[in-house]
């Protein structure tokens, strides 16, 4: 508890817990949510405590319950308690309901076999009618989604529908956070999510949601990122919107307006190009945490054109910034900026060379090792450059004791690391390597770290190499004996190092260097075979090279080297091994010396040989050097330094130099091209063109130096594989768990059997709750068995018809004069299957039309504008940009390519198709409809339904045609929204079309504020022939007990070419009680609670001569009055609905021998009336 | 989620801790103070924002704090969060401490401890935000302290613990705590 131990205490906290009066069990809970944890060895006694309080009738027992063990849920607790709190989701109080929603987050962690059994019902709370339980399911899901997306990708129509209805911004945020995590995988998504999205970006006035919104449009833009070219404009708009952030005098907006934009610069880098202004105007922000964002930008922001000046502006900051981690930061971000992708905007290696050294002179900085590095793979890469190394690193190496001076710059030796090995590896290249082996030589060098040590040792004796490789040849060989002699002199004192590497090599090299003199005062020639030793170059090799050496084919690395032994053999050998390690050891090796000489020529004979024929030994030959020396590198202009600028500009750091030398360059290349230009034109004026000469291209600058950078070295045929870089051990793992596979028997939640002190009456309450709820569990069991049973139907089913429409296609492009009559037909034929759909192919589907505007439930086209929509959900599939994406299947993504072809050769065609392209919606809701009902586990269809619509005709004339559909709205309860869709009929243009409602006393169309009350409203868009598009009125209603009739018109301009006339068609909006139902699912316990309760007056109807098949009828009910199945067995049924206002309406239907009889309850007599009314009129109709 | 709470002075001293993550009693101490030396040494009008809190998580884990008065507010999250979001997050919290103790200031978050984990529990729970709305919380906090007075609070405890509680040896507590302007001024912001 405020950072002290309190463990002492873990008993007591226990007593307290379990203490009657909820004043101590809330201390108790508060205490015990500090204290303990999944060490805590009393967390075992609290369980049963824990369930008690769980059931209490108490709803704050439970809730400091819920809260405290929220805390400190161990997987024993989440094991015991899962199915308890489970209960607790569909507790009558919200406030319950929320905590125990979110709880289950904890257990699910801990307990990862809860999942599957709870997630049902955790889904269903994302209806929940309180806005809080509705966000704390959003939450965990969320959660839950943000580790294994790939699971939850089938909620996606169900987050969108929230995200489109929702007005609470946490809950926005979270969906919105969601989608960015889910649109990786699934392509369409994004492209769905993109226009509300940019409908929020440009409605909403929060911040917080404005950026989210941002965010996730970038998301969505990466992962669309080929392709899709048309998507500049939602770039655009994000980062206009980002710059107003970053602009914003909040540091916080500026901030999150950074981060942002960093991420666009991933893929777009070019759009945040254009604002490098205001980046480097964040560099000089006075907040750490914005300077550093911005850096992160620059990064994205260089060009071979700014790099240097970018980077002397960054040298400046590093100047300033002494002392700070920002100033290490800054270090590591001007290495970034330079090295990315393989040095692409480096024109200038000795710029990059000086730069590194002058970063060198920075005090106290722990990225040594970073600039070092850089330093190698420069020298070793850019062959050009070295001579131009060695001799800075000579320099380096000569003024050493100024970085190891303080030993506050210990990081910074690092750099003597790579200076060391440069000379001595590219010694050739030295001016004078005989005063660079003396500075590697100084006592002073044996205080630095024991790596660096060594590194000097090795190459003193390369360097040695090289002076005596140059001074051979003279007749006073006086200068390579004093080399041997300061060699001989110097290193005894790396002999005694500490470190063992050094130790090492240092004797070895002074035995050798002993060795050569001795041969020196011979006057023997040794100079080549000395430098023999360190022949051949050393390649830079990919980190991830040894990773990637390809298994050899038929290499079995398990399989026996040599004969296996024999059992009995491997008897004699246990003891023997064993004698290894004791006395017999001895004698053993002894023997192994007595082996003769010729002996052991022989074995080595026989092993030559076996080498030789042996495929897999790795032999000698340097097969890697090949890779190296591949034509091209060689023959590689060298380059020229241009010496006639001084190498030192007094008063003015080096790199500034090259700055000014690279504009110098640059102004040269310009006249020359000016000139060649100038040449061109005067000879193309004769042509009579003009040649453009535009502002100076990033192609326009040449690299000053011709350079050669050499890739990394990887082995050759190397696997092209990704590294699976999961943490094994995150504990998120445990919940990646397939959601849509039916339950087994095996998953049931632990449910208590005995409990000893069960004769309380909360108690008692509780089994008779628990019963009813386990026999439901069982059949929802058996339906999502049954539902399995049918995916696999339908799935044969579409395999067939897949079959055929291939072969429909050939069909197709063999009578191209009628196409769309063929996709019609193939259509129809798919519309009658959408109700039994599974949720999977319901996702394909979902995502398989463009962006619909907000989506409604249950739409399906009407009969009559039926042709309208198969031809145009044909359209919609072959969309233009339908083909690009990853279709599971095969046959589908061939099918696709089929239509690409066939595209290609129906340009024509195209055009009339697009016009629908507004029309697809229709299907995707019937759709949805059917997903509802298989949801509800109303159909378990032995034959397909017949296709159903919910829309109805409005009004009609010539010109235009209106129909519409009435839906409730879970968030407000005096709310329905009405989709009408416009058709334009004639040839002409539709536009400025006005909708206007007389209101009466208990309906009244909602208009924009400031809008008189008989004001119309404008429709949002404009037709043009033959095209559809739907728009949603709002109304608020009072009393929805009756059904209400308005009366409307609609006015519009006609606009053809010669003419346009003002037009308008009168209307009346049928308000039925239906309408105000609202789908929504109710479990058999809690339908049993509500029938008993005694609030709900009865009524009942007889329908004469249906005959339909019993599930015919029940979808039928559940598609046009918004009912749910509750149950049913055999010909009897009972269904459930809620009115936007919270009636209950529930029916129980029966059938014997086309006599239909319904039953039905309701605490609101009238409305029950009007809606069996309603259904007998359904069914009347048929 | 939301990883840790921490509510400390300008000094380091912490007045709550929460950490909806396991942490050994020398690891927390080491977060308050690495956090604190983090959070104190910046301007009040820098942004709100810090990465880098070694300790906590890893690169996902940010800090997000705001500054009343004599008090920092700290709140530790990961990516899931937004950022925006958990900063009226904090001022949804001090608000309703402002309601419910009547212009709180830093001694009733030293004697009344237990309310404010109270407050806090029906704000975010187990490192999910619970409720953001404060009528809701001030009302839920309301309902349980009425029914804490029904039970007679906790001048009806029994006997032995009052004793127990009484003859613990604690250090001396010094009597006169000065703690100069305490008011911990709630600006009124704009709701996100």
């Amino acid at each position: 508890m405020l950072g002290y131990d309190v463990s002492w205490a873990a008993f007591n906290i226990v007593e307290v817990m379990s203490s009657s009066k909820f004043t101590y069990k809330r201390i108790g809970y508060l205490a015990a949510s500090q204290c303990f944890h999944e060490g805590t060895d009393v967390i075992m006694l609290t369980t049963n405590q824990i369930r008690k309080d769980l059931s209490s009738p108490n709803q704050y027992d439970t809730g400091v319950a819920l809260t405290g063990l929220s805390c400190f849920v161990t997987p024993d607790l989440a094991r015991d308690l899962a199915n308890d709190i489970m209960t607790l989701m569909s507790h009558t109080k919200p406030y319950i309901r929320k905590k125990a929603v979110l709880i289950m987050y904890k257990v699910f962690l801990k307990y990862p076999e809860s999942l599957r059994p709870a997630f049902p019902r955790l889904k269903e709370k994302l209806e929940d009618p309180d806005p809080g339980v509705q966000s704390a399911a959003v939450n965990v899901i969320c959660e839950l989604a943000r580790r294994n997306p790939k699971n939850y990708l089938s909620l996606a129509p169900l987050f969108f529908k929230l995200m489109t209805s929702s007005t609470n911004n946490w809950v926005l945020i979270k969906i919105i956070k969601l989608f960015g995590a889910l649109t990786p995988l699934e392509p369409r998504l994004g492209k769905k999510l993109i226009e509300p999205l940019t409908n929020l970006i440009h409605s909403t006035s929060a911040m917080s949601l404005l950026y989210e919104c941002v965010n996730t449009v970038i998301a969505v833009l990466i992962s669309l990122s080929s392709g899709m070219p048309n998507h500049s404009a939602s770039i655009q708009l994000c980062v206009q919107k980002l710059r107003i952030l970053i602009e914003d005098s909040d540091q916080n907006l500026k901030y999150l307006g950074l981060l942002a934009m960093s991420k666009i610069l991933k893929t777009h880098p070019k759009s945040v190009q254009s604002h490098k202004d205001l980046i480097l105007q964040c560099l000089d922000d006075k907040d750490e945490s914005i300077r550093l964002r911005a850096l992160d930008l620059l990064y994205g922001m260089v060009s071979k054109k700014n790099l240097m000046e970018i980077v002397k502006k960054l040298m400046l900051h590093v100047d300033k910034a002494e002392g700070t981690t920002y100033r290490d930061e800054l270090l590591t971000k001007i290495i970034d900026i330079c090295s990315q992708s393989n040095y692409q905007y480096i024109t200038n290696f000795e710029w990059y060379i000086s730069i590194l050294v002058e970063l060198t002179r920075l005090e106290g900085t722990r990225h040594g090792h970073l600039i070092a590095s850089q330093m190698l793979d420069v020298a070793i890469r850019v062959k050009a450059i070295r001579g131009f190394a060695v001799a800075q690193m000579a320099t380096l190496l000569d003024n050493a004791h100024l970085l190891t001076g303080n030993t506050q710059r210990n990081g910074i030796c690092e750099v003597l690391y790579a200076a060391a090995w440069i000379c001595g590896e590219f010694s050739e290249h030295l001016e004078d390597p005989m005063q660079t082996l003396e500075a590697m030589l100084r006592p002073k060098v044996a205080t630095l770290p024991g790596h660096i040590q060594a590194v000097y040792v090795q190459n003193a004796a390369k360097l040695f190499a090289t002076v005596l490789q140059k001074h051979e040849g003279e007749t006073d060989s006086q200068v390579a004996q004093e080399t041997s002699q300061l060699l001989i002199e110097r290193l005894p004192l790396f002999v005694q190092s500490a470190n063992l590497e050094v130790q090492e090599r240092a004797s070895c090299i002074i035995q050798l260097v002993k060795y050569i003199q001795k041969l020196q005062q011979k006057n023997v020639e040794v100079a080549d075979e000395v430098t023999a030793l360190f022949a051949g170059e050393l390649n830079p090799v990919a980190p991830k090279a040894q990773k990637k050496v390809p298994i050899p084919e038929g290499l079995d690395l398990d399989a026996w080297i040599n004969e296996p032994p024999s059992e009995s053999e491997s008897e004699d050998e246990k003891p023997k091994s064993k004698a290894v390690f004791a006395k017999e050891e001895p004698k053993h090796s002894r023997r192994h010396t007595e082996v003769d000489e010729k002996e052991l020529a022989r074995r080595r004979e026989v092993r030559k040989q076996e080498q030789a024929n042996n495929p897999f030994y790795i032999k000698a030959s340097p097969s890697s050097q090949k890779v190296f020396d591949a034509p091209g590198v060689e023959h590689i202009p060298v380059v020229q330094i241009d010496l006639s600028v001084p190498l030192k500009v007094p008063g003015m750091p080096m790199s500034d130099q090259y700055v000014k030398l690279e504009e110098e360059r640059r102004q040269k290349d310009k006249a020359d091209k000016k000139k060649k230009d100038k040449k061109k034109k005067r000879e193309k004026r004769g042509k009579g063109r003009k040649a453009d000469s535009g502002p100076e291209s990033e192609e326009d600058i040449t690299p000053a130096q011709q350079v050669d950078i050499v890739t990394e070295e990887m082995p050759e045929n190397a696997l092209p594989s990704d590294d699976d870089d999961k943490d094994p051990n995150d504990p998120h793992k445990a919940l990646d768990i397939d959601l849509d596979k039916p339950l087994a028997d095996s998953e049931k939640l632990p449910v208590r059997t005995h409990r000893p002190e069960v004769l309380k009456s909360p108690a008692e309450d509780r089994e008779n709750e628990s019963i009813p709820q386990e026999s439901k569990k069982k059949s929802s069991k058996e339906k999502k068995e049954k539902k399995k049973d049918k995916e696999k139907d339908r799935k044969r089913s579409k395999e067939e018809k897949k079959k055929k429409k291939k072969h429909k296609e050939v069909e197709e492009e063999l009578m191209e004069s009628q196409p769309e009559e063929a996709v019609q037909s193939e259509d129809t034929k798919e519309m009658a299957v959408p109700p039994t759909s599974a949720e999977a192919s319901d996702l394909d589907f979902w995502l398989s039309s463009a962006p619909v505007p907000p989506a409604a439930q249950e739409v399906t086209a009407p009969s009559s504008t039926a042709a309208v929509d198969t031809s145009s959900a044909a359209a919609a599939e072959s969309e233009p940009d339908e083909p690009k994406d990853t279709e599971p299947e095969d046959t589908k993504s061939s099918k696709h390519k089929k239509k690409k072809q066939k595209k290609e050769k129906e340009e024509k065609e195209k055009k009339k198709k697009k016009r629908h392209h507004h029309h697809h919606h229709h299907r995707h809701h019937s759709d949805g409809g059917g997903e509802d009902s298989v949801q509800n586990g109303t159909v378990e269809d032995e034959e397909p339904l017949p296709p159903m619509s919910n829309y109805s005709l409005l009004a009609e004339n010539s010109y235009i045609k209106m129909v519409y559909d009435i839906q409730g709205n879970h968030q407000d309860e005096s709310k329905v929204v009405v989709s009408v869709i416009f058709e334009n009929k004639s040839d002409s243009f539709l536009k400025s079309m006005e909708f206007n409602v007389l209101d009466s006393l208990n309906s009244k169309l909602q208009r924009p504020d400031g809008a008189g009350p008989h004001d119309g409203l404008t429709v949002p868009f404009q037709l043009p022939p033959g095209v559809s598009n739907e728009a949603r009125f709002v109304f608020t209603v009072q009393s929805i007990v009756m059904p209400q009739k308005l009366k409307g018109t609609l006015t519009f301009i006609v606009k053809s070419e010669e003419s346009s006339t003002h037009e308008k068609l009168d209307f009346k909006l049928h308000f039925t009680c239906t309408s105000y139902l609202i789908t929504t699912p109710c479990y058999s316990d809690a339908y049993a609670k509500l029938l008993e309760s005694g609030d709900l007056k009865g009524s009942s109807l007889r329908l004469e001569g249906v005959n339909m098949p019993f599930h015919h009828l029940l979808a039928r009910i559940c598609f046009h009055h918004h009912f749910s199945v509750v149950e049913r067995i055999d010909s009897c049924a009972s269904m459930y609905s809620r009115s936007i206002q919270g009636h209950h309406v529930c029916l129980l239907v029966k059938t014997s021998d086309q006599t239909v009889t319904i039953d039905a309850k309701c605490d609101e007599p009238s409305l029950l009336g009007n809606v069996l009314d309603e259904i007998k009129q359904t069914f009347s109709k048929c | 989620m939301i990883k840790a709470i921490l509510i400390f002075n300008n000094h380091g001293k912490p007045r709550l801790i929460r950490f909806y993550q396991y942490f050994a009693e020398d690891m927390q101490q080491q977060i308050i103070r690495e956090t604190f030396h983090l959070v104190s040494k910046r301007d009040d009008n820098v942004c709100n924002f810090l990465e880098g809190g070694s300790l906590i998580g890893g690169s996902d884990y940010k800090l997000i704090y705001r500054h009343y008065a004599t008090l920092y507010f700290v709140f530790c999250v990961d990516s899931s969060e937004s950022e925006l979001g958990i900063l009226d997050l904090i001022q949804v919290f001090v608000e309703t401490l402002d309601k419910c103790f009547e212009n709180v200031c830093e001694l009733d978050l030293i004697f009344h401890m237990d309310k404010v984990h109270y407050i806090l529990q029906e704000v975010v729970m187990g490192g999910m935000v619970l409720e953001t709305n404060m009528n809701e919380i001030v009302g839920q906090v309301e309902l349980q302290n009425r029914m804490e007075k029904s039970e007679g609070g906790l001048s009806a405890a029994p006997a032995r613990a009052v004793s127990a509680v009484k003859n613990m040896n604690l250090p001396e507590i010094p009597r006169n705590i000065n703690i100069g302007d305490i008011n911990i001024k709630v600006p009124s912001l704009s709701p996100f």
